[in-house]
Protein backbone atom coordinates (compact mmCIF):
# COMPACT_ATOMS: atom_id res chain seq x y z
CA UNK A 1 0.00 0.00 0.00
CA UNK A 2 2.56 2.66 1.09
CA UNK A 3 4.51 1.75 -1.82
CA UNK A 4 2.01 2.35 -4.23
CA UNK A 5 0.76 5.54 -2.72
CA UNK A 6 4.09 7.15 -3.08
CA UNK A 7 4.53 5.94 -6.76
CA UNK A 8 1.04 7.42 -7.20
CA UNK A 9 2.18 10.57 -5.23
CA UNK A 10 5.45 11.15 -6.94
CA UNK A 11 3.11 11.21 -10.68
CA UNK A 12 0.53 13.14 -9.29
CA UNK A 13 2.93 15.53 -7.91
CA UNK A 14 4.70 15.82 -11.27
CA UNK A 15 1.59 15.51 -13.70
CA UNK A 16 -0.84 18.59 -11.89
CA UNK A 17 2.24 20.57 -10.25
CA UNK A 18 1.26 20.15 -6.61
CA UNK A 19 2.87 20.31 -3.22
CA UNK A 20 3.60 16.63 -2.02
CA UNK A 21 1.56 17.69 1.32
CA UNK A 22 -1.61 18.39 -0.66
CA UNK A 23 -1.70 14.43 -2.23
CA UNK A 24 -2.85 12.41 0.69
CA UNK A 25 -5.16 9.56 0.20
CA UNK A 26 -8.34 11.59 0.42
CA UNK A 27 -7.31 14.23 -1.36
CA UNK A 28 -10.20 14.69 -5.08
CA UNK A 29 -8.15 14.75 -7.94
CA UNK A 30 -10.84 17.77 -8.94
CA UNK A 31 -11.79 19.09 -5.60
CA UNK A 32 -8.33 19.45 -3.88
CA UNK A 33 -5.91 18.97 -6.52
CA UNK A 34 -7.76 21.16 -8.91
CA UNK A 35 -7.50 18.56 -12.17
CA UNK A 36 -9.70 19.06 -14.91
CA UNK A 37 -11.52 15.80 -16.18
CA UNK A 38 -8.47 15.66 -18.87
CA UNK A 39 -5.90 15.97 -16.82
CA UNK A 40 -7.64 12.63 -14.89
CA UNK A 41 -7.63 11.18 -18.12
CA UNK A 42 -3.89 10.98 -18.69
CA UNK A 43 -3.01 10.63 -15.24
CA UNK A 44 -4.87 7.36 -15.03
CA UNK A 45 -2.83 6.75 -18.92
CA UNK A 46 0.37 7.46 -16.82
CA UNK A 47 -0.75 5.10 -13.86
CA UNK A 48 -1.49 2.84 -16.20
CA UNK A 49 2.19 3.18 -17.86
CA UNK A 50 3.57 3.22 -14.85
CA UNK A 51 1.63 0.04 -12.97
CA UNK A 52 1.57 -1.99 -16.66
CA UNK A 53 -2.12 -2.64 -16.57
CA UNK A 54 -5.28 -1.68 -18.57
CA UNK A 55 -7.86 0.52 -16.31
CA UNK A 56 -10.86 0.19 -17.97
CA UNK A 57 -13.12 3.18 -18.92
CA UNK A 58 -15.56 2.16 -16.16
CA UNK A 59 -13.93 1.86 -13.64
CA UNK A 60 -11.60 4.66 -14.44
CA UNK A 61 -14.84 6.68 -14.14
CA UNK A 62 -14.58 5.66 -10.37
CA UNK A 63 -11.50 6.82 -9.42
CA UNK A 64 -12.48 10.26 -7.81
CA UNK A 65 -9.76 10.68 -5.11
CA UNK A 66 -5.66 9.59 -5.01
CA UNK A 67 -7.20 6.69 -2.63
CA UNK A 68 -9.17 5.35 -4.81
CA UNK A 69 -6.45 5.06 -7.51
CA UNK A 70 -3.63 3.52 -4.93
CA UNK A 71 -6.87 0.89 -3.75
CA UNK A 72 -8.02 -0.12 -7.48
CA UNK A 73 -4.16 -0.70 -8.28
CA UNK A 74 -3.42 -2.97 -5.14
CA UNK A 75 -6.43 -4.74 -5.88
CA UNK A 76 -5.95 -5.04 -9.54
CA UNK A 77 -2.45 -5.65 -9.97
CA UNK B 1 7.20 20.75 -44.18
CA UNK B 2 6.48 17.86 -42.40
CA UNK B 3 9.81 16.15 -41.85
CA UNK B 4 10.13 13.38 -39.34
CA UNK B 5 6.11 13.45 -38.69
CA UNK B 6 4.16 9.84 -38.92
CA UNK B 7 0.73 10.73 -40.36
CA UNK B 8 -2.45 7.92 -40.43
CA UNK B 9 -4.40 8.36 -43.50
CA UNK B 10 -7.75 6.29 -43.06
CA UNK B 11 -9.10 5.38 -47.22
CA UNK B 12 -5.97 6.21 -48.82
CA UNK B 13 -5.60 3.79 -51.31
CA UNK B 14 -7.32 6.28 -54.34
CA UNK B 15 -8.66 9.29 -54.63
CA UNK B 16 -8.44 12.32 -51.89
CA UNK B 17 -7.13 10.23 -49.30
CA UNK B 18 -4.58 8.65 -51.82
CA UNK B 19 -3.46 12.68 -53.22
CA UNK B 20 -2.91 13.52 -49.48
CA UNK B 21 -0.48 10.26 -49.00
CA UNK B 22 1.69 11.38 -51.31
CA UNK B 23 1.46 14.95 -50.86
CA UNK B 24 2.42 14.18 -47.33
CA UNK B 25 4.90 11.92 -47.99
CA UNK B 26 6.76 14.20 -50.55
CA UNK B 27 7.18 16.68 -47.98
CA UNK B 28 9.14 14.50 -45.47
CA UNK B 29 5.95 12.56 -43.40
CA UNK B 30 6.17 8.85 -42.59
CA UNK B 31 2.39 7.42 -43.95
CA UNK B 32 0.53 5.04 -42.83
CA UNK B 33 -1.93 3.91 -45.92
CA UNK B 34 -5.59 2.49 -44.34
CA UNK B 35 -7.17 0.97 -46.71
CA UNK B 36 -10.91 -1.61 -46.34
CA UNK B 37 -10.56 -3.58 -49.66
CA UNK B 38 -8.47 -2.90 -52.12
CA UNK B 39 -5.41 -3.71 -51.21
CA UNK B 40 -3.65 -3.41 -54.77
CA UNK B 41 -4.47 -0.17 -54.72
CA UNK B 42 -3.04 0.65 -51.44
CA UNK B 43 0.47 -1.33 -52.11
CA UNK B 44 0.75 1.15 -55.40
CA UNK B 45 0.57 3.74 -52.79
CA UNK B 46 2.90 2.65 -50.68
CA UNK B 47 5.62 1.59 -53.62
CA UNK B 48 4.98 5.15 -55.14
CA UNK B 49 6.41 6.86 -52.21
CA UNK B 50 8.93 4.45 -51.11
CA UNK B 51 10.15 4.49 -54.80
CA UNK B 52 10.50 8.34 -54.21
CA UNK B 53 12.43 7.59 -51.16
CA UNK B 54 9.76 7.81 -48.54
CA UNK B 55 8.50 5.67 -46.23
CA UNK B 56 5.06 3.75 -45.51
CA UNK B 57 3.11 1.21 -44.79
CA UNK B 58 -0.48 -0.34 -45.49
CA UNK B 59 -3.01 -0.99 -43.27
CA UNK B 60 -5.68 -2.43 -43.58
CA UNK B 61 -8.84 -1.61 -41.31
CA UNK B 62 -12.68 -0.83 -41.23
CA UNK B 63 -12.73 2.26 -39.31
CA UNK B 64 -15.78 1.42 -38.30
CA UNK B 65 -14.64 -1.47 -36.23
CA UNK B 66 -13.12 -0.29 -32.65
CA UNK B 67 -10.83 -3.52 -32.38
CA UNK B 68 -9.57 -2.92 -35.60
CA UNK B 69 -9.19 0.59 -35.20
CA UNK B 70 -7.12 -0.15 -32.02
CA UNK B 71 -5.29 -2.22 -33.83
CA UNK B 72 -4.05 -0.48 -36.85
CA UNK B 73 -3.13 2.33 -34.30
CA UNK B 74 -0.69 0.28 -31.92
CA UNK B 75 1.05 -0.90 -35.56
CA UNK B 76 1.67 2.95 -36.58
CA UNK B 77 3.08 3.76 -33.79
CA UNK B 78 5.38 0.38 -33.52
CA UNK B 79 6.41 0.69 -36.57
CA UNK B 80 7.07 4.64 -36.77
CA UNK B 81 7.63 5.01 -32.78
CA UNK B 82 4.60 8.08 -33.06
CA UNK B 83 1.35 9.27 -34.69
CA UNK B 84 1.51 12.94 -35.21
CA UNK B 85 -1.26 13.32 -37.98
CA UNK B 86 -4.55 11.43 -38.16
CA UNK B 87 -6.52 12.17 -41.88
CA UNK B 88 -9.92 10.63 -41.15
CA UNK B 89 -10.36 10.33 -44.76
CA UNK B 90 -12.27 7.24 -45.55
CA UNK B 91 -15.83 7.14 -46.96
CA UNK B 92 -18.64 5.32 -48.89
CA UNK B 93 -21.73 6.50 -50.84
CA UNK B 94 -25.06 4.60 -51.09
CA UNK B 95 -27.52 7.47 -52.75
CA UNK B 96 -30.66 7.41 -52.92
CA UNK B 97 -33.84 9.50 -52.41
CA UNK B 98 -35.00 9.42 -48.89
CA UNK B 99 -38.25 7.74 -49.98
CA UNK B 100 -36.29 5.03 -51.62
CA UNK B 101 -33.23 4.76 -49.23
CA UNK B 102 -33.10 1.55 -47.07
CA UNK B 103 -32.20 1.24 -43.23
CA UNK B 104 -29.18 -0.60 -43.78
CA UNK B 105 -27.81 1.94 -46.68
CA UNK B 106 -28.53 4.77 -43.96
CA UNK B 107 -26.53 2.62 -41.32
CA UNK B 108 -23.71 1.82 -43.37
CA UNK B 109 -22.83 5.37 -44.37
CA UNK B 110 -23.59 6.73 -41.06
CA UNK B 111 -21.01 3.52 -39.59
CA UNK B 112 -18.09 4.37 -42.21
CA UNK B 113 -18.51 8.15 -42.59
CA UNK B 114 -19.27 9.33 -39.26
CA UNK B 115 -18.70 6.47 -36.84
CA UNK B 116 -15.15 5.88 -38.19
CA UNK B 117 -13.97 9.48 -37.68
CA UNK B 118 -15.16 8.76 -34.08
CA UNK B 119 -13.24 5.74 -33.62
CA UNK B 120 -10.19 6.95 -35.06
CA UNK B 121 -10.04 9.98 -33.20
CA UNK B 122 -10.83 8.30 -30.13
CA UNK B 123 -7.61 5.87 -31.35
CA UNK B 124 -5.29 8.00 -31.92
CA UNK B 125 -5.99 10.65 -28.90
CA UNK B 126 -3.98 8.88 -26.32
CA UNK B 127 -0.92 8.80 -28.24
CA UNK B 128 -1.24 12.30 -29.25
CA UNK B 129 -2.12 13.29 -25.51
CA UNK B 130 1.52 11.73 -24.71
CA UNK B 131 2.96 13.62 -27.23
CA UNK B 132 1.23 16.76 -26.24
CA UNK B 133 0.57 17.78 -29.88
CA UNK B 134 -0.86 16.39 -32.80
CA UNK B 135 -3.48 17.26 -35.80
CA UNK B 136 -6.57 15.82 -36.70
CA UNK B 137 -7.54 16.56 -40.06
CA UNK B 138 -11.41 15.48 -40.99
CA UNK B 139 -12.46 14.98 -44.56
CA UNK B 140 -16.29 16.11 -44.67
CA UNK B 141 -17.90 17.75 -47.67
CA UNK B 142 -19.75 20.91 -48.88
CA UNK B 143 -23.14 19.00 -49.06
CA UNK B 144 -22.33 18.55 -45.25
CA UNK B 145 -23.05 22.49 -45.02
CA UNK B 146 -25.71 22.77 -47.89
CA UNK B 147 -27.70 19.60 -47.90
CA UNK B 148 -27.89 17.53 -51.40
CA UNK B 149 -30.75 15.41 -52.47
CA UNK B 150 -30.31 11.64 -52.91
CA UNK B 151 -27.71 11.93 -50.15
CA UNK B 152 -29.45 11.69 -46.84
CA UNK B 153 -27.30 9.37 -45.00
CA UNK B 154 -24.17 10.89 -46.86
CA UNK B 155 -24.76 14.51 -45.75
CA UNK B 156 -26.16 13.54 -42.56
CA UNK B 157 -22.62 11.79 -41.49
CA UNK B 158 -20.55 14.65 -43.54
CA UNK B 159 -22.52 17.26 -41.42
CA UNK B 160 -22.10 15.30 -38.34
CA UNK B 161 -18.55 14.84 -38.87
CA UNK B 162 -18.03 18.99 -38.69
CA UNK B 163 -19.92 19.67 -35.32
CA UNK B 164 -17.65 16.32 -34.01
CA UNK B 165 -14.92 18.66 -35.20
CA UNK B 166 -15.44 21.46 -33.38
CA UNK B 167 -16.24 19.40 -30.51
CA UNK B 168 -12.90 17.30 -31.02
CA UNK B 169 -11.24 20.85 -30.78
CA UNK B 170 -12.65 22.46 -28.04
CA UNK B 171 -11.77 18.89 -25.74
CA UNK B 172 -8.51 18.79 -27.25
CA UNK B 173 -7.46 22.15 -27.71
CA UNK B 174 -5.74 22.04 -24.03
CA UNK B 175 -3.34 19.73 -25.20
CA UNK B 176 -2.23 21.09 -28.03
CA UNK B 177 -3.82 18.49 -30.43
CA UNK B 178 -5.37 20.64 -33.49
CA UNK B 179 -8.39 19.46 -35.20
CA UNK B 180 -9.61 20.73 -37.83
CA UNK B 181 -12.03 19.54 -40.87
CA UNK B 182 -11.81 20.15 -45.21
CA UNK B 183 -15.03 20.03 -47.12
CA UNK B 184 -14.59 19.22 -50.74
CA UNK B 185 -16.31 20.10 -53.55
CA UNK B 186 -17.31 18.98 -56.61
CA UNK B 187 -13.77 16.80 -56.98
CA UNK B 188 -12.35 14.44 -59.84
CA UNK B 189 -12.45 10.92 -58.24
CA UNK B 190 -13.85 7.75 -58.41
CA UNK B 191 -16.89 8.45 -56.39
CA UNK B 192 -17.97 11.49 -58.42
CA UNK B 193 -16.93 9.30 -61.70
CA UNK B 194 -20.53 7.95 -60.43
CA UNK B 195 -22.42 10.53 -61.51
CA UNK B 196 -23.95 11.13 -65.16
CA UNK B 197 -22.94 13.67 -67.59
CA UNK B 198 -25.92 15.86 -67.12
CA UNK B 199 -25.41 15.57 -63.45
CA UNK B 200 -22.03 17.08 -63.80
CA UNK B 201 -22.72 19.90 -66.08
CA UNK B 202 -25.33 21.01 -63.72
CA UNK B 203 -22.67 21.05 -61.19
CA UNK B 204 -20.68 23.25 -62.88
CA UNK B 205 -23.14 25.54 -63.70
CA UNK B 206 -23.34 25.81 -59.63
CA UNK B 207 -19.33 26.52 -59.39
CA UNK B 208 -18.22 29.99 -59.87
CA UNK B 209 -14.49 29.07 -60.80
CA UNK B 210 -16.13 26.53 -63.28
CA UNK B 211 -14.13 23.73 -63.34
CA UNK B 212 -13.70 20.42 -61.12
CA UNK B 213 -11.61 20.57 -58.19
CA UNK B 214 -8.65 17.95 -58.55
CA UNK B 215 -7.65 15.54 -55.53
CA UNK B 216 -4.03 17.67 -55.28
CA UNK B 217 -6.56 20.83 -54.33
CA UNK B 218 -7.74 18.88 -51.42
CA UNK B 219 -4.61 17.52 -50.33
CA UNK B 220 -2.66 21.10 -50.54
CA UNK B 221 -5.12 21.86 -48.15
CA UNK B 222 -4.55 18.81 -45.58
CA UNK B 223 -0.93 20.10 -45.85
CA UNK B 224 -1.43 23.32 -44.56
CA UNK B 225 -3.63 21.75 -41.68
CA UNK B 226 -1.08 19.35 -40.90
CA UNK B 227 1.79 21.77 -40.96
CA UNK B 228 3.40 24.53 -39.10
CA UNK B 229 1.63 26.76 -41.06
CA UNK B 230 -1.97 26.44 -39.10
CA UNK B 231 -0.59 26.58 -35.62
CA UNK B 232 -3.21 29.07 -34.73
CA UNK B 233 -6.32 27.27 -36.22
CA UNK B 234 -8.14 24.90 -35.04
CA UNK B 235 -12.30 23.68 -35.15
CA UNK B 236 -12.71 25.12 -38.46
CA UNK B 237 -14.07 23.47 -41.69
CA UNK B 238 -12.68 25.52 -44.50
CA UNK B 239 -14.39 24.20 -48.21
CA UNK B 240 -12.28 23.73 -51.08
CA UNK B 241 -15.10 23.73 -53.29
CA UNK B 242 -14.38 26.38 -56.76
CA UNK B 243 -17.02 28.55 -54.61
CA UNK B 244 -19.59 26.74 -54.80
CA UNK B 245 -21.15 26.99 -51.77
CA UNK B 246 -20.80 30.11 -49.92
Amino acid sequence: MSNTFEKVKQIVVDHLDVDEDKVTLEASFKDDLEADSLDVVELVMELEDEFDMEIADEDAEKIATVGDAVNYIDSNS
Amino acid sequence: MLNGKVALITGASRGIGRAIALNYARNGAKVAVNYAGNEEKAQQVVNEITQNGGQAIKIKANVSKDAEVKAMVKEVVQTFGSLDILVNNAGITRDNLIMRMSEADFDEVIDINLKGVFLCTKGVTRQMMKQKSGRIINVSSVVGVSGNPGQANYVSAKAGVIGLTKTTAKELAMRNILVNAIAPGFIETDMTDQLTDEQKEQMLSLIPLHKLGQAEDVANVALFLASEQSNYVTGQTIQVDGGMVM
